[in-house]
Parts: C-alpha cells; sequence; structure tokens
C-alpha cells in the first residue's frame, strides 16, 4: 500500500509555506520552471561570509513543489554554501535513485527528507526536485533552470 | 477506474483488437510489392480501409485519404508541401488562440521561414473565437486558415462551415483539425467545403500510429512529396526519380498496415453504435457533469461556449492541477493536467494549467458521479 503523498507535514507546508516572498536585497536569485506542468518558482539567498543568512521563494507550484521549496529553504539557513549545495544535490539524487534511502540518508536530508515519499509518485518526482534544482543554480550563480 | 482522459487517447473495443490481431495472425504481409496472395490480401485491407475513411468524411474519392502517424504529422505534411509550395513574404497565415500546438507550430515556424504574417485569432472570455477579429485578419493576402474543428482543452466547437467560407471568398485555402471532433460527430468535408482535415486512429477508438489527412484531390495533385523514398515513385535512375499520383505519392515506406486495418474497425465499430445515441448520451453525460460542477464552489468552467464536444477543462481554487490530478488518479478516477498542448489558451486565460475531463459514449452517469465526489475529496484535503 503506498505511503500517502498528501501527509500531514507536506500539506501543512504546501498550504502555509515558510520562507515566502522576494528578498529585495538578495545576492543570489534563480527562477524555476517546470515547463511541461506549469510549475514557476524563483529562489533568493542572501549570502554572507560563505554562510547562508536569509532565504526565500516565491511563484506559483503544485503543493508537492511549494512543500519541497519550504522544507528546503528552512533546512538550508545558517549552513555554509557548500554544505547547502551537497544538500541541495542529495536531495535531487535520492528522490530519482533506484535503491530506498538509507536512514543515513535521511537523517542528513532533514525534515525535506519528508518528501521523499514521492518516489512512490513517478510523474510527481519532478515537481518535488524543481525546488532543489533552482535553489542550487541561485548558489551557482545560474539565473534560470528548468526540468527538461 | 473511471477513465475520463479521453481527449488524450480512447479505449479500444474488442472488435478493434481482434481485427488487428486477426491481420497479424492471418492476413500480414507487405502491400503492392508482392505478387503473392498474402500481399494482395493486405493490400485489399489497407484499399478497404482507406475507403471506409472516405466513406466515413463523405469525400469524393477514396485517393482524398492519405494515411500519416496522425494528425500532428497530417498537418506538418501539408505545412512541408502546400505550404512551402504557396506561402511567401508579404502573405499571411491565419491561426487561433485555442489550436493545439500541432496546428500552431508549424505555421508558425513556416512564417518565420517564408517571412510571411503569421496571425492570431484571439478568444474570448467564453472561449469562443472572436469572429470580428478573424473577419479582420483574414485577407486577400491569407493564404492559409489553420482552424480546429473543436478545443481539446475548452471543448468549443467552432462555427468552421461558416469560416471556410469567408476564407475561400478571399482565395484562402483552410486546414481543419480534426483530432477531436470525429468521435463526437458525423464529419462531411464536402458539406463543409473543407481543403484539408485532419485527424488521429486513436482519439477515434482505433490504434495509435495512423491517422489520416483528407485533402481535396486538385489540392493533392498540385502538391510535391514530403517524405521520399519506396512506395512513392514511379522511376528511379541514377539522376531523377517521379512520383506517383495522390495518395500514393504521399505514402513513402511502409504504412502502419495494421493501424489502417485497426481503423476500418473502429470505423464499423462506431457506425454500429450510432451518432443518434452517441450524441444523445454523450450530451446527456456533459449536463450531468456541468450541474455536478457548477454545485461545487470555487469550480471554475474554463471554456463556457453552448456548443460543445464533451471535454471540460476546471481550475479550482487553492488546489493545483497536478495535486487534483494526482488526487483523483488515488480513488481510480483519470484525469489530464497541464497545458494540453494549448499554451496560448493557458497565457489567455492566465493560468498555468488545468484540470481536464473528456467523456466518450462509454463513459457513464455513475462515473460522472465518482468523479464529481472524488473532486469533493480533493477539496476537502486542501481545506
Amino acid at each position: 500500500m503506498k505511503r500517502d503523498l498528501y501527509q500531514k507535514q507536506i500539506l501543512d507546508h504546501a498550504k502555509r509555506p515558510r520562507h515566502f516572498g522576494a528578498l529585495s536585497d538578495a545576492t543570489h536569485v534563480a527562477e524555476g520552471h517546470n515547463p511541461l506542468c506549469g510549475d514557476r518558482l524563483e529562489g533568493f539567498f542572501i549570502v554572507e561570509d560563505g554562510h547562508i543568512r536569509k532565504t526565500s521563494f516565491q511563484g506559483d507550484g503544485c503543493a508537492i513543489s511549494l512543500a519541497a521549496a519550504s522544507l528546503l529553504a528552512g533546512e538550508l539557513i545558517g549552513r555554509t554554501c557548500d554544505d547547502a549545495r551537497q544538500l541541495l544535490a542529495r536531495f535531487a539524487d535520492t528522490l530519482t535513485q533506484e535503491q530506498s534511502p538509507t536512514k543515513k540518508t535521511r537523517t542528513a536530508l532533514g525534515k525535506p527528507s519528508a518528501l521523499l515519499v514521492v518516489r512512490a509518485y513517478p510523474s510527481r518526482i519532478k515537481c518535488a526536485s524543481l525546488p532543489s534544482h533552482m535553489f542550487l543554480a541561485a548558489l551557482n550563480e545560474t539565473q534560470r533552470v528548468s526540468t527538461e | 477506474m473511471v477513465y475520463v482522459d479521453n481527449a488524450s487517447t480512447t479505449q479500444t473495443p474488442t472488435a478493434v483488437i481482434d481485427a488487428i490481431s486477426a491481420y497479424y495472425r492471418t492476413t500480414n504481409a507487405n502491400v503492392a510489392r508482392g505478387v503473392h496472395r498474402l500481399s494482395q490480401e493486405a493490400s485489399q485491407a489497407v484499399d478497404a480501409s482507406r475507403h471506409a475513411v472516405a466513406d466515413f468524411l463523405n469525400a469524393q474519392r477514396d485517393e482524398e485519404i492519405v494515411f500519416v502517424r496522425g494528425t500532428t504529422e497530417a498537418i506538418n505534411l501539408v505545412a512541408e508541401t502546400f505550404g512551402r509550395a504557396t506561402v511567401s513574404s508579404g502573405d499571411n497565415i491565419v491561426v487561433t488562440e485555442m489550436e493545439h500546438h500541432a496546428n500552431f507550430v508549424p505555421w508558425q515556424r513556416l512564417c518565420a521561414q517564408t517571412g510571411a504574417t503569421f496571425r492570431v485569432v484571439p478568444i474570448t472570455d467564453r472561449g469562443e473565437l472572436d469572429m470580428d477579429a478573424f473577419h479582420a485578419m483574414v485577407d486577400d493576402r491569407t493564404t492559409l486558415i489553420a482552424l480546429t474543428h473543436a478545443s481539446n482543452t475548452l471543448g468549443t466547437v467552432n462555427p468552421i462551415k461558416a469560416c471556410i467560407a469567408h476564407a475561400h471568398a478571399h482565395g484562402a485555402r483552410v486546414l481543419i483539425d480534426g483530432a477531436q471532433t470525429v468521435a463526437h460527430m458525423p464529419v462531411d468535408v464536402r458539406d463543409l467545403d473543407a481543403d484539408f482535415y485532419a485527424f488521429s486512429g486513436h482519439k477515434l477508438f482505433g490504434p495509435t500510429g495512423i491517422g489520416c489527412l483528407y485533402a481535396k484531390h486538385a489540392l493533392l495533385d498540385g502538391m510535391d512529396p514530403y517524405q521520399v523514398g519506396g512506395g512513392m515513385i514511379l522511376q528511379v535512375t541514377n539522376e531523377s526519380a517521379t512520383y506517383r499520383n495522390p495518395p500514393h505519392r504521399f505514402e513513402a515506406g511502409t504504412l502502419h498496415i495494421a493501424g489502417a486495418v485497426g481503423l476500418h474497425a473502429a470505423i464499423t465499430y462506431l457506425s454500429s453504435v450510432g451518432w443518434e445515441a452517441i450524441r444523445t448520451h454523450e450530451r446527456s453525460l456533459l449536463d450531468t457533469l456541468h450541474a455536478g460542477l457548477e454545485a461545487m464552489e470555487g469550480v471554475r468552467i474554463i471554456g463556457t461556449s453552448t456548443d460543445k464536444i464533451p471535454v471540460v477543462s476546471i481550475v479550482v481554487d487553492g488546489v493545483h492541477p497536478h495535486d487534483i490530478g494526482t488526487l483523483l488518479d488515488e480513488t481510480g478516477v483519470a484525469v489530464r493536467t497541464g497545458h494540453h498542448c494549448t499554451q496560448p489558451i493557458m497565457n489567455r486565460f492566465e493560468i498555468p494549467a488545468t484540470t481536464r475531463i473528456s467523456l466518450a459514449f462509454y463513459n457513464t452517469q455513475e462515473e460522472i458521479s465518482k468523479l464529481i465526489h472524488a473532486l469533493q475529496r480533493a477539496k476537502r484535503v486542501f481545506s
């Protein structure tokens, strides 16, 4: 039996996303777009001394993309850029890898690991990975990224 | 499962599956290239299918039916042959804002390549063609109008007979995208006076990989080939090649013979059901669906024309189409979500996507009921 995609934590972050809005004095910005379904998000960072001081996102997306963005944003604050890049890449990889995620990976990913349930819903994986690609693009100073 | 994604593809009657299996079991051979009996039988099967399609559309001659892979290929064929030969800088091509990308992008590209002007007829808030704009955009430099018979996103049925008459008065040709209509109403290409009419087998309860382009014989006769190779040549020397007459001129290579057989079976099956029964039943299902949706708060129907095929796009307050789609799928209801290959419609209504419900004659009232309940449940999850 499939685990419920719309579990409490995901729904909560979808309906009431944290870190939602633009950052006018952002040092790093990127757009993420899923052209096949229309999710379109923008991510913002304020980076000082190699650390993420603030982060936020805004845009239009399905519940999965909003929840993923919200949970990821919360997990990135305070981290070094390198640490954040690693986490974002690991999140995206774990969504699509064949083997089941280990407990170690889940712990390393923190709260965003709740989204790993999307692995059972292949057509929604790109909804969950879009924000991670977007945040990674911002940190790498690539302005625009697409899931295609 | 409640399958209400028929605008994407339709389900296949046993008679069609049986016809395709029987072909592979008993009649499989390449057509017109062998004198052996099996090849003759296969050739006859293709000829019979072509004749059935000609009858189905009330074409004048069998030779006016070209087998292609589907509607998209039919349109690309016309754009690359008729389009390239007749359209040049200073001309214009008129399409509409509600076209499927298959009947939008080939013409947009043709204009970019030739320097012709690409004109897009806007749609009204109800999702109908702005006929004043249509009349304003069609002039004596209009070479071709590309128009959908019915919208796969809005459900709107366009007044194509009147549009074709107006086009002809200005010396323009008209290509009609019939992908969404052939399963829902009888189409008479002569009554419509359509120059080109395209449809896909898999949207007509037939197999995938087969479709048809109808074109007036005089037009086909003047068109250069699309793809070249075997089966469409008369003579080939080291220096040059000469080509066959239509329709074979446009059927290079081995066509999807089993597909043509399946399409024939689908047309036969449909005629056994009967248009009267189909239309009455679909009308009744659509009425129930509309009533159910209108009774739900926060549900907006995109495309509210009075003349519609049973295709309904909705947006639901606070719930993204993809989430609706997944939640409905969890209760065994199959709808489609996204832009439905009609991004210009999404842009026009300023929405990223819709949830689309599309019916066929085999859907039932009980299924509509289940669909409405599933939508109510999806709303509750997000409230």
